[in-house]
C-alpha cells in the first residue's frame, strides 16, 4: 500500500520554529491538501518531504523506505515528484525538451523517452507547442510544464505546491479536472498545498490545516471548513 | 635569533598595512557594485608609475604624490565604471571577468609600451635610512609606507562612516532594492564606489613605489595577493581587509626566514584555500 | 550513420562545414610555416577551448586555474619520455589520469563546501599557484631553470613518440580538435548531455527530477582536466621545453578560456570560432603594428593593447558570444522545428 506518512516532523530555521512535530498520512491513491495561513509551514513541509531541506526531526516514509535522510534525487526515484511554488521551468530548452528530461529519469533510450514525453505533452495540451522556449511561455502553461515534466519521472505520488496561484477560475477547473484523471486513472497519490480554497474543495478527499508550523485539524473537507479553530486562524478570533 | 624574527615580523606589519589598503579597494568594489575586479594590480601599477613620472619631472615624493594620483586614478575609474562596466551589472562571471582581464591586458600593455619592460624606481633620499628602537631596526620607508597606509584608510573609514554620500554607497552594497527604493542614484554611487576603490588602489601603488621596483608584468601577482587578502580578512569588511593584509604580509615575512623565498607565497595560497573551504565569509565578513 | 549524425545541421551549414574541413586539411601544402605556425595556435586554442568549455558550459562552473590540469599533463608526458622512455601516447593516458584526480579534488572541495562563482574561480586560481611555485622549486622537474625534451629529427613522421615536423602537429592538432567536436557532440545528444544541459539551467529543479547533480557535475570536471591534460602533452612534444612560470601560470590559464568565451561558452561551435577569430587577429595585429614599431614603441604592447580592445568590444557588443550570433545571422543552426 503506498502510501506517504508523516510522523512528528520538525524544522527550524534560526529564532522559527517552522514545522512543530507534524504528523499526518496520506493514503494511497488519495488527494490530500494542506492549507493554512501564509507562513503556516506548509511550503518548508513540502520541502522537507521532497529532501530540499533536512528535518531536525521526525520520520518521512513512502510505503516502508524512510526519506527524510536521503537527498532530493534519491527521493524522486524513490517515487516522489514535485512542483516548485516559484515555476521553474528549463527556460533555455524548448517545452519538448523539458518534459524529456524528466523521461529520462529511470529511462536510458532517448527514443522510448522522447514517445513517453509524447504522451504526457499530449495529454497536458503541450504538444502543440512542443518547440516553443520555456522561458516563452504563459504563466498557466508553464505551470502545466512543470507539471508535465514532473510526471516523466513516474512518479507514485505527487506534491503539487501552489500550483493554481495566479490562474484563472476556468484554468482553475481544467488543472483540477486533469488532476482528478491523473489520480484515477494512473493511480498517482495526490498532496498539494493551496490557498485557492475551489481547488482544494474541489480535489482533496482529506485536509489537513497547519497554522504557525502546528497541525491543528484535520478531516473531510465539509468538517474542516466549518471547525472553529481553524475559522479562527483564517479570520481572527474576533470573526468567529 | 629573536630579533630577526621580530624584524621580519615588524617589516611585514608595515608592508601588510600596503597590502590592505590596496585590498580595501578591492572589498569597496566587490562589497558594492559586486564587480571582480581582476584588473587590480594593474590599477595599482599604473599608480606607480604615475608616482614615478611626478618623481621623475616635479621631484615630488611618492607621499606626496597621494592626493594627485588618487584623483587621478578615482576620475579614470569612474568613467571606466561608467562608460563600460556598467554594461557588466548582472552578466555571467566569465564574461566579467573577460572583461576586466581585457581591461587589465590593455593597461599592462600601455604601461609596456610607454615605459618599457625593465625594472624601474624612485631613488629616494632616505631610501636607505631605517630607525633602531630597541632590539628591532626598521627601514624608514617602511614606517612612512606603512603610516601612509594606515592615514589613507582611516580617511576611508572616516569617509564610509559618518559621511552622507559614504553611508549611501554601504546602502548600496547592502541592498541594492532598498536603495533603489529610497531614491538613491544607483549608477552615480556605483561610478562613485568604483572611482573611490580605483583611488585606493592607485594610492596604494603610490605608496607601494617607496618599497618595491616597479615593472609592467608586477601586476598580476598583486592581483592574486589583494584577492587573498580580501577574501581571508571577508568581503566587504574594511577592517577585516586591513587586518588580512597584516595578516598576509607578516605571514610572507615569516615564510622568507623559514623556507626559501621563492616559496613565500605558498603559505598565501594555502590560506586562501583553507579560508574558502572553512570560513569563506573570511574573518571579518558577515555570514554569507 | 553519417546521414543520421549530419542530419540536424542545415544544408548552408554542412557545406560550410566540408569546405572548412577541405581547406584546413590542404593547409600544409599552400601555406609558408609562419602561417602553419599561426594555424597551430588556433588548432591548440580551439582544443584547449573545448576542453575548458566541458567544466563551463556543461558543469556550470568557471575555472580560471585549467593550467594545473595543462601543466600535469605537460610534465608528466615529458618526465615519462625522457627519464623513462615511455611514449607520449601513455604519457597521455597517465597525464589525463593524474589531472582527472586533481579536478576530482577541486571539484569535491567546491562541491563539499559548496563553493560557487567566483569564489570558486578563485579556489582554482589559487591550486594553479600553488602549483606553479611548488614546480618552481621541484628540483626533479628542473625547478624554474625548465624541463627539457631532446630534440628529434624535425624531418621524421615518429607519431610513436611525437617527434617530427611543424606538418605532423598540425595534423595531430587538427585531428585532436575534430575528435573532441564529435566527443561533446555525441555527449551532448546523449541522455548525460541533457541532464548536463538541466544542471546548467536550474540545479534544484534537476535534483527534483532525480538527476544526481553531483556524479554529473564531477563527470564534466573529470573530463575537462583530462582532456585540458592530454592537450598539455601534445603542447610539450611540439614545444619541447616547459617552465612552470609559462605552463602554471593564470596567463594560460586565461589563453586556454578566452577563445570559448568569445565564441560563446556552452556551445558546441564556440570554442573553436572563437579561436579562429582570436588569434589570427592577434598574429594580424602584429603584421599591422610592425611599422610603428619604427617610431620606438614597444611592439609587443601595442599588439596587446589592440587585442585587449578588441576583446572588450566583443564582449559589450556580444555577450553571449560570437558564434549564437553568427550562427542566427547566417541560420547555420538548425530550427527546433527540424527535430522530432
Amino acid at each position: 500500500m503506498s502510501a506517504l506518512s508523516v510522523r512528528r516532523l520538525s524544522k527550524r530555521f534560526r529564532g522559527l520554529q517552522a514545522v512543530n512535530s507534524v504528523s499526518f498520512e496520506v493514503p494511497d491513491r488519495g488527494i490530500v491538501a494542506l492549507i493554512g495561513p501564509n507562513g503556516a509551514g506548509k511550503t518548508t513541509t513540502f520541502n522537507l518531504i521532497a529532501g530540499a531541506i533536512r528535518a531536525d526531526s521526525g520520520e518521512i516514509s513512502l510505503d516502508d523506505l524512510r526519506l527524510d535522510r536521503l537527498p532530493p534525487h534519491r527521493i524522486c526515484a524513490a517515487g516522489v515528484a514535485r512542483t516548485f511554488q516559484l515555476v521553474r521551468p528549463f527556460g533555455e530548452l524548448d517545452v519538448a525538451d523539458n518534459v524529456l528530461i524528466g523521461c529520462l529519469h529511470g529511462e536510458r533510450d532517448i527514443g522510448r523517452a522522447r514517445d513517453a514525453a509524447r504522451e504526457i505533452l499530449e495529454k497536458l495540451g503541450l504538444w502543440e507547442q512542443r518547440r516553443r522556449l520555456a522561458s516563452s511561455l504563459t504563466l498557466p502553461d508553464r505551470k502545466r510544464l512543470e507539471v508535465a515534466r514532473a510526471l516523466g519521472t513516474r512518479p507514485k505520488i505527487l506534491l503539487l505546491d501552489e500550483v493554481m496561484a495566479g490562474l484563472r477560475p476556468v484554468e482553475t477547473d481544467q488543472m483540477v479536472a486533469f488532476f482528478r484523471a491523473i489520480n484515477r486513472d494512473l493511480g498517482i497519490t495526490i498532496l498539494l498545498t493551496e490557498h485557492v480554497m475551489r481547488a482544494v474543495m474541489a480535489l482533496a478527499q482529506h485536509i489537513v490545516v497547519l497554522n504557525h508550523g502546528e497541525k491543528i485539524a484535520e478531516g473531510a473537507p465539509q468538517q474542516v471548513v466549518r471547525d472553529p479553530a481553524v475559522l479562527e486562524c483564517y479570520l481572527g478570533e474576533e470573526a468567529v | 635569533m629573536l630579533d630577526v624574527y621580530l624584524n621580519q615580523i615588524v617589516s611585514g606589519v608595515l608592508t601588510g598595512l600596503v597590502y590592505g589598503l590596496s585590498a580595501l579597494g578591492l572589498s569597496v568594489i566587490f562589497g558594492v557594485c559586486r564587480i571582480i575586479n581582476f584588473a587590480h594590480g594593474e590599477m595599482m601599477v599604473v599608480g606607480m608609475y604615475l608616482a614615478l613620472m611626478l618623481f621623475r619631472w616635479a621631484g615630488l615624493d611618492p607621499l606626496l604624490s597621494i592626493p594627485i594620483v588618487g584623483g587621478l586614478l578615482f576620475a579614470a575609474g569612474y568613467a571606466l565604471q561608467g562608460g563600460l562596466i556598467n554594461r557588466l551589472i548582472g552578466v555571467p562571471e566569465h564574461m566579467q571577468f573577460i572583461m576586466l582581464a581585457a581591461i587589465a591586458i590593455v593597461i599592462v600593455s600601455s604601461c609596456l609600451m610607454i615605459f618599457g619592460p625593465d625594472l624601474q624606481n624612485a631613488p629616494l633620499s632616505y631610501a636607505y635610512d631605517s630607525y633602531q628602537i630597541g632590539p628591532i631596526l626598521v627601514d624608514k620607508v617602511k614606517i612612512m609606507a606603512g603610516g601612509a597606509a594606515l592615514a589613507v584608510a582611516a580617511l576611508l573609514a572616516a569617509f564610509f562612516r559618518w559621511t552622507y554620500l559614504g553611508k549611501a554607497i554601504r546602502a548600496c552594497g547592502d541592498n541594492l532594492t532598498g536603495a533603489v527604493v529610497i531614491g538613491l542614484n544607483v549608477k552615480r554611487l556605483y561610478a562613485l564606489a568604483f572611482g573611490i576603490g580605483a583611488g585606493c588602489i592607485g594610492v596604494a601603488g603610490c605608496i607601494l613605489l617607496l618599497l618595491v621596483d616597479v615593472q609592467p608584468y608586477l601586476a598580476t601577482d598583486y592581483t592574486l595577493l589583494a584577492f587573498v587578502i580580501v577574501i581571508v580578512g571577508g568581503l566587504g569588511s574594511l577592517a577585516g581587509a586591513l587586518i588580512a593584509g597584516v595578516l598576509i604580509g607578516v605571514s610572507e615575512a615569516v615564510a622568507g626566514l623559514l623556507v626559501q623565498p621563492s616559496l613565500k607565497s605558498v603559505f598565501s595560497f594555502a590560506l586562501l584555500i583553507l579560508v574558502l573551504l572553512l570560513r569563506p565569509q573570511g574573518l571579518f565578513g558577515r555570514q554569507a | 550513420m553519417i546521414r543520421a549524425w549530419l542530419a540536424p545541421i542545415p544544408p548552408r551549414a554542412r557545406i560550410l562545414l566540408l569546405i572548412v574541413l577541405v581547406l584546413l586539411l590542404a593547409a600544409p601544402w599552400f601555406v609558408d610555416t609562419y602561417v602553419l605556425s599561426v594555424l597551430i595556435i588556433v588548432l591548440y586554442v580551439a582544443y584547449m577551448g573545448q576542453a575548458w568549455n566541458i567544466m563551463m558550459g556543461f558543469a556550470g562552473l568557471l575555472s580560471i586555474g585549467h593550467a594545473l590540469y595543462f601543466g600535469i599533463g605537460a610534465y608528466t608526458g615529458a618526465v615519462l619520455y625522457m627519464n623513462f622512455g615511455v611514449s607520449p601516447w601513455i604519457g597521455m593516458i597517465a597525464g589525463g589520469l593524474l589531472a582527472a584526480v586533481a579536478g576530482a579534488i577541486i571539484g569535491a572541495l567546491g562541491f563539499r563546501f559548496r563553493i560557487t562563482g567566483v569564489y570558486f574561480a578563485l579556489l582554482t586560481i589559487a591550486f594553479a599557484e600553488f602549483a606553479r611555485i611548488l614546480m618552481d622549486n621541484f628540483a626533479y622537474t628542473g625547478a624554474s631553470g625548465g624541463f627539457f625534451i631532446k630534440l628529434g629529427d624535425p624531418h621524421a613522421f615518429d607519431l610513436w613518440n611525437l617527434r617530427g615536423s611543424p606538418v605532423m602537429f598540425y595534423y595531430l592538432w587538427l585531428a585532436f580538435v575534430i575528435g573532441a567536436l564529435l566527443l561533446c557532440r555525441g555527449l551532448l545528444s546523449s541522455r548525460l548531455g541533457y541532464f548536463w544541459l538541466a544542471i546548467r539551467e536550474d540545479q534544484e529543479a534537476a535534483q527534483a527530477l532525480g538527476i544526481n547533480v553531483f556524479r554529473y557535475k564531477m563527470g564534466a570536471v573529470v573530463l575537462s582536466a583530462a582532456l585540458t591534460a592530454i592537450g598539455g602533452v601534445i603542447y610539450a612534444f611540439y614545444n619541447n621545453n616547459l617552465f612552470p612560470a609559462t605552463t602554471f601560470n593564470v596567463g594560460r590559464s586565461v589563453e586556454m578560456l578566452l577563445g570559448a568565451t568569445i565564441g560563446g561558452v556552452g556551445t558546441l561551435m564556440g570554442p573553436i570560432v572563437g579561436a579562429f577569430i582570436l588569434t589570427p587577429m592577434g598574429e594580424g595585429l602584429t603584421i599591422l603594428v610592425q611599422p610603428l614599431q619604427q617610431g620606438g614603441l614597444h611592439l609587443d604592447g601595442i599588439k596587446q593593447v589592440f587585442y585587449g580592445l578588441a576583446v572588450i568590444a566583443i564582449v559589450v557588443f556580444q555577450r553571449r558570444g560570437v558564434w549564437p550570433w553568427l550562427a542566427r545571422l547566417f541560420h547555420l543552426e538548425s530550427r527546433r522545428d527540424d527535430r522530432s
